[in-house]
């Protein structure tokens, strides 16, 4: 599909102010972290995990835009590729965890106290 | 750079010796790897070099501790003869993930750009969740590896949020970058630069178990398969120390008033949060983790002084702590094998306390020798390695003239010598029924090893010194 008009991206992420997106994403980022500190499923909380990653690429590539510099951009690639590694694992921990209790809630795992 | 490349294709090879019918090839396959990183990393020296488009560095600092963190990594293969008889372990995979840990380490060690950092960090990560749930059937290894995930997932989102927020305020990933962004702190900084080197501060002091984040250490270090314990807990923080201070040395040296104090509060409350919690454990391998946040405090003390000896200081002080840490493990886990073939159980509880050390320098001076050695490091001891690693932290603090900190050193150093010597206590002065225990050769070379070096270190810490 060919673009119709002239309108480059970066000047489309540019009518909203950047202060929107700074706040957007930070809002993001502390449900995020209210996620992994409140709820005791390991699949939830992994995904408040991934909804903390994800705020910060929307932060990076609107920083990116405003200030016409790749790197950002490139940086995101390398937060999904990166992240996609880390939940390949983070799921076979939780498939392991599931096959010895059937179960993922976080708070029966409590063998390890002091 | 070199180690980095050698260790990705060995590792690769390491893959494919799994599938031989023999298990008895890997061992010596990956301690030559190793050797051959460790040579490869020194092509260098003297030199200082940028490869991949200036995404990574080599100096003599930098190969310095990449050089301590091949050693610990040699060492602590070397101690993992037991995976030959193991019917459930994969000793092929577990020794691939190990190298490929260590081109994530060695890349925390030499970056010069954030995304880099990013990467190395991830990558050793990564791999040690694995190497924590290694042991599929034991629930406290998958409770383990579950916590260090999640924590070390989280933390690595907050580490993340504060890279966007330094990128958004400086306009660029490098250290150098930053640190011209930085530069111009007189004339004011946007608040974001501040927020963003907070959360990067505080992603990688989750990662080197600093208090207050430091909380999934215990469980992660006892959880842990023993062996994959003493490598976290070795190499992982001597990487972690490494780049910390080569962020701060490079990047933030302007704005030294805003994050120092910071820092050295961190310092304070991981000192104490350590060491008087480890006071209070029954189990060896329990007081072993918070001896290791006890460690990261006092590795803390020369970050937050960061004076002109402080990267000397960091060197040393990891080195020592590194031998007699990976000696001390190397001594549980061959005493927790014995009681576990004598009384039939694998009850971790009674199998890893103080009590299973009794009366073990009787029959098994070696091993006395070595565990005593490493504990007397750990404590500060004089004459070993440990001493002079405090003393040169401590002189980075007088340097700095943080005064109220070294006094809370001074401290918890003295309450670190009671659990210390409790192990001593145990080994040498109480009754036990422990039979000789059976050390094999390779076992017994690694101890001897680990004694003369923390000896040597400690009659002549001049070794190191005017090395980088």
């Amino acid at each position: 599909m060919q673009p119709t008009q002239d309108v480059l991206i970066p000047e489309v992420i540019q009518q909203i102010p950047l202060t929107y997106y700074l706040i957007l994403s930070t809002v993001l980022f502390i449900i995020g972290i209210i996620g992994v500190l409140t709820r005791r499923n390991a699949i939830i909380i992994f995904m408040s995990i991934e909804l903390m990653l994800n705020a910060v690429n929307l932060l990076l590539i609107a920083f990116s835009s405003y200030k016409s510099d790749s790197a950002g951009q490139v940086f995101v690639f390398f937060i999904m590729a990166v992240a996609a590694a880390e939940v390949s694992v983070g799921l076979a921990i939780i498939v392991m965890i599931y096959r010895n209790t059937r179960s993922i809630d976080v708070g029966l795992l409590n063998k390890l106290k002091w | 750079m070199f180690p980095i490349v050698l260790l990705s294709v060995f590792a690769v090879v390491l893959l494919f010796l799994g599938f031989l019918k023999s298990r008895s090839v890997l061992l010596p396959a990956t301690l030559l790897f190793l050797v051959a990183a460790l040579v490869a990393n020194f092509l260098d020296w003297n030199k200082t070099y940028l490869y991949f488009n200036s995404m990574l560095r080599t100096d003599n600092l930098s190969m310095v501790f990449t050089a301590i963190v091949l050693l610990s990594s040699f060492l602590v293969v070397a101690l993992s003869g037991s995976f030959e008889d193991d019917e459930a372990a994969q000793p092929a995979e577990y020794y691939a993930i190990i190298l490929f840990s260590l081109v994530g380490a060695i890349m925390m060690i030499g970056y010069e750009n954030l995304v880099m950092l990013f990467v190395g960090v991830e990558i050793l990560s990564v791999a040690m969740y694995i190497l924590t749930g290694s042991d599929k059937r034991n629930l406290r290894s998958n409770e383990a590896a579950l916590k260090y995930f999640l924590m070390g997932a989280f933390a690595t989102g907050i580490m993340l949020f504060g890279m966007a927020l330094l990128y958004g305020a400086s306009g660029s990933f490098t250290l150098a970058g930053i640190a011209s962004y930085a530069s111009h702190a007189q004339q004011g900084l946007s608040l974001i630069f501040y927020v963003g080197l907070l959360m990067l501060l505080v992603g990688l002091l989750f990662k080197v178990s600093a208090a207050p984040f430091h909380f999934w250490t215990p469980d992660v270090y006892d959880g842990a398969p023993t062996i994959f314990t003493a490598y976290m807990s070795t190499v992982v923080k001597t990487a972690g120390f490494a780049a910390l201070l080569h962020l701060l040395a490079a990047s933030f040296t302007y704005v030294y008033s805003f994050w120092g104090i910071i820092l050295a509060v961190v310092t304070a409350i991981t000192l104490i949060a350590g060491n008087v919690t480890a006071v209070y454990q029954n189990s060896f391998k329990r007081m072993m983790a918070y001896s290791s946040i006890s460690h990261a405090g006092y590795l803390l003390i020369g970050l937050a002084a960061l004076s002109a000896q402080s990267r000397q200081a960091i060197v040393f002080y990891s080195l020592a702590y590194s031998i007699a840490t990976i000696s001390a493990f190397g001594v549980l886990m061959l005493v927790t094998r014995q009681r576990g073939m004598q009384t039939l159980s694998s009850n971790p509880l009674s199998n890893e306390s103080f009590d299973a050390f009794n009366g073990l320098a009787k029959q098994n001076p070696l091993l006395g020798l070595a565990m005593a050695t490493s504990m007397l490091s750990l404590a500060g001891i004089p004459l070993t390695a440990g001493f002079w690693g405090k003393f040169y932290m401590f002189s980075t603090a007088v340097e700095r003239g943080q005064i109220w900190l070294l006094v809370v050193a001074v401290l918890m150093s003295a309450v670190g010598i009671y659990y210390y010597f409790r192990v001593i206590i145990a080994m040498y002065f109480r009754d036990g029924a422990t039979e000789p225990i059976r050390i094999s050769p390779v076992f017994r070379y690694v101890l001897v090893a680990a004694i003369i070096l923390t000896i040597g270190l400690g009659v002549a810490p001049g070794l190191l010194q005017g090395l980088f």
